[in-house]
């Protein structure tokens, strides 16, 4: 069954997936916009301008995926760095999440620790100087020097 | 014309003091590196620098402000043409033919013919500018909201006939932009719309988190997944000068890029993102060989640099003379001044001379500093790139953050600017181009307002559009531009687009 929906979805050519992704979000975008009135020609309310703006992009949309036929297939797509992509997202997803709880430095710290010793394999030394350096002096640039309100941990860091 | 002379040297008189000298020095040279640096554009770049002149005076604040907007513009174009990573979104299009002349051994030329068309643009512009203000600004002051939408619209039929071989999918990404445009309050009625009960987006989805996502992280995420990281090539000094052939091929580009982005710039939008892919499609369109651009054709480089940068000036004669924002560069601006008291508008001129005519100056002075920090110095930023591409991304990636970030000190823009990054990489892989999401979500406030006014005006008679003389004749344009731009969908000839593979190139 597993094998029988990848070949169905992978005989698809990109375009035409694409299109139909484009058309499922602007249905999704027009369902949600009954919530707001879309009041009259002559006196517009905050729901017709989204409105105006799914049908288009829904026609547009329907469009590719109808003049899509010619486009590479979907199976032949190549994600060689996807998996890296989606660790990276995660881990910076992380990293936003705790910015405000552990603080700029020990944030940035972190995240390139990670990124300079898991992902791209560094040298401890190269890690820790890179990490310190860069978290330091861009604290001390934006956050001293501009300025710039950055949170910090409730140790001081 | 005898005023204006002597209100120059009234501007040049507060320009050449040392300390407001040393401010637009450092702005340029902050703007160069925010332009070179991918992913830290020049909105990121004042957002960040913004609190850092609340205790400067006023004309101290918008030298250093506009110092770091046109030396973006000007630094742009370096890892646009070396790494075809586009240190800002009106650079974009430079990517396509400076990075296929860097393909080619020609990244000096490329760095160089940018540079000097950025001056010769930056300078002409600043001479319009001050010249032609008044005329301009009376003008764009007959517009009300018909040809608000007119020229709005306008720009998404250009931008659709630009695009590569896929007008459909140009169409479809300015959809999506605009309709990101539509998150937070409805200004006319106070709804919050497609806020999912998250307070901070009812100031709606910023272009900052959304700009760097796009082009900077997503960027990242694609270098990340080769096997073998994007080279950079470090031109030296005497490889800078362009050949005989390639400055004759440059003058007419450079020439007519100035005057699109001039006339662009005035006009509120982004202007700088569209004069370039004015630029671009104009030089196309009219070029005997339409075939070379897309592998490496120099006037590909030299119209959308010039115009980009002659735009970024254009866009300060509303900002200051009307105090209308024409980008989200020139609102911080704005709010910049407004921090000391002073307000942009008609009197601002009358009531502050040495404000208006100093920054004027200021100008004429950061084109000189920028030629000179861009042409010899070009070596000197291009070491940036020369750190390795493994240390790079995570600094990148780590300035992207501390950027989206800061400009509003929320976690939230963090996020949207990693589900943009994630979205902008998607997309990116089924060949969709990125730019008019951009330029959606800025446009998208200013079409929805002006479209609603237009209505309430004629009372839902969408007929207005085409009684107001210079509505009919921005959409007549624009009408005009969208049939070409259908024409090989309907009929299976192949133009001028498909031939020269512009999506190919992008993807």
């Amino acid at each position: 069954m597993a094998v029988t929906s990848t070949t169905r979805w992978g005989g698809m050519r990109s375009d035409q997936f694409s299109g139909l992704m484009l058309l499922v979000l602007a249905l999704y975008v027009a369902w949600e916009d009954r919530a707001y009135p879309i009041g009259s020609l002559q006196e517009p309310g905050p729901g017709y301008m989204p409105l105006l703006l799914a049908g288009f992009l829904g026609v547009t949309g329907l469009l590719i995926a109808l003049w899509g036929g010619k486009s590479a297939r979907l199976a032949s797509l190549r994600w060689p760095g996807a998996k890296r992509t989606v660790l990276i997202l995660i881990v910076c997803a992380v990293g936003a999440a705790a910015l405000e709880h552990i603080g700029y430095r020990l944030m940035m710290f972190g995240l390139l620790v990670f990124f300079l010793g898991v992902l791209e394999r560094k040298s401890p030394l190269a890690v820790i100087v890179a990490s310190v350096g860069f978290s330091l002096i861009s604290y001390y640039v934006f956050a001293t020097l501009l300025q710039v309100p950055l949170p910090t941990s409730p140790w001081g860091y | 014309m005898l005023e204006t002379a002597h209100n120059l040297i009234l501007g040049f008189s507060v320009a050449l003091q040392p300390t407001v000298l040393a401010y637009a020095f450092i702005g340029c040279i902050i703007g160069t590196l925010v332009g070179v640096l991918p992913g830290v554009g020049p909105l990121a770049g004042i957002s960040l620098l913004l609190p850092a002149t609340f205790g400067l005076n006023p004309i101290i604040a918008v030298v250093l402000l506009a110092g770091v907007y046109y030396g973006a513009m000007y630094g742009g174009s370096t890892t646009s043409i070396l790494m075809r990573i586009p240190g800002e979104a009106a650079s974009v299009m430079t990517c396509i033919d400076g990075y296929a002349m860097t393909q080619k051994g020609r990244a000096g030329p490329a760095l160089a013919i940018a540079a000097i068309g950025s001056f010769v643009a930056g300078t002409g512009a600043v001479v319009g500018l001050m010249l032609l203000a008044p005329t301009l600004a009376a003008f764009a002051l007959r517009f009300g909201p018909p040809e608000y939408t007119a020229l709005l619209l306008m720009g998404l039929f250009i931008l659709a006939y630009m695009s590569g071989g896929s007008m459909l999918k140009t169409l479809a990404m300015a959809g999506l932009g605009l309709l990101l445009g539509m998150i937070g309050i409805d200004t006319m009625s106070g709804y919050t719309r497609f806020s999912f009960d998250l307070v901070e987006l009812g100031d709606g989805i910023g272009i900052v988190p959304v700009a760097v996502g796009l082009f900077g992280i997503s960027e990242i995420f694609l270098t990340a997944g080769q096997e073998l990281p994007p080279k950079v090539q470090k031109p030296k000094l005497r490889e800078l000068i362009p050949s005989r052939e390639e400055f004759r091929q440059s003058v007419g580009p450079i020439g007519r890029g100035s005057l699109i982005g001039f006339l662009i710039g005035i006009i509120p939008g982004s202007a700088h993102i569209i004069s370039s892919f004015v630029s671009y499609g104009v030089e196309r369109r009219i070029s005997k060989h339409p075939e070379r651009f897309g592998h490496g054709a120099i006037e590909g480089v030299a119209g959308p640099e010039s115009a980009n940068n002659s735009a970024a000036t254009g866009a300060f004669i509303p900002m200051m003379a009307l105090g209308v924002p024409t980008s989200p560069v020139t609102a911080v601006m704005i709010a910049a001044i407004m921090v000391h008291g002073i307000s942009p508008g008609p009197l601002l001129i009358s009531q502050q001379p040495e404000l208006f005519w100093g920054f004027v100056a200021s100008m004429y002075v950061g084109n000189v500093v920028l030629l000179i920090l861009n042409l010899p110095l070009v070596g000197l930023f291009v070491n940036l790139l020369r750190i390795p591409y493994s240390y790079l991304w995570p600094c990148i990636l780590c300035f992207c953050i501390l950027g989206a970030y800061a400009v509003n000190n929320s976690t939230l823009d963090v996020w949207i600017m990693l589900v943009m990054g994630g979205v902008g990489y998607v997309l990116r892989k089924f060949g969709y181009d990125l730019a008019p999401v951009a330029l959606g979500l800025v446009l998208a406030p200013m079409l929805e307002l002006s479209l609603r006014q237009s209505l309430a005006m004629s009372a839902g008679d969408y007929r207005i559009f085409i009684q107001h003389p210079i509505a009919a004749t921005m959409l007549g344009i624009g009408v005009l531009l969208f049939l070409f731009s259908l024409k090989p969908l309907l009929f299976k000839g192949r133009d001028w687009r498909e031939k020269v593979g512009l999506e190919e190139q992008q993807g």
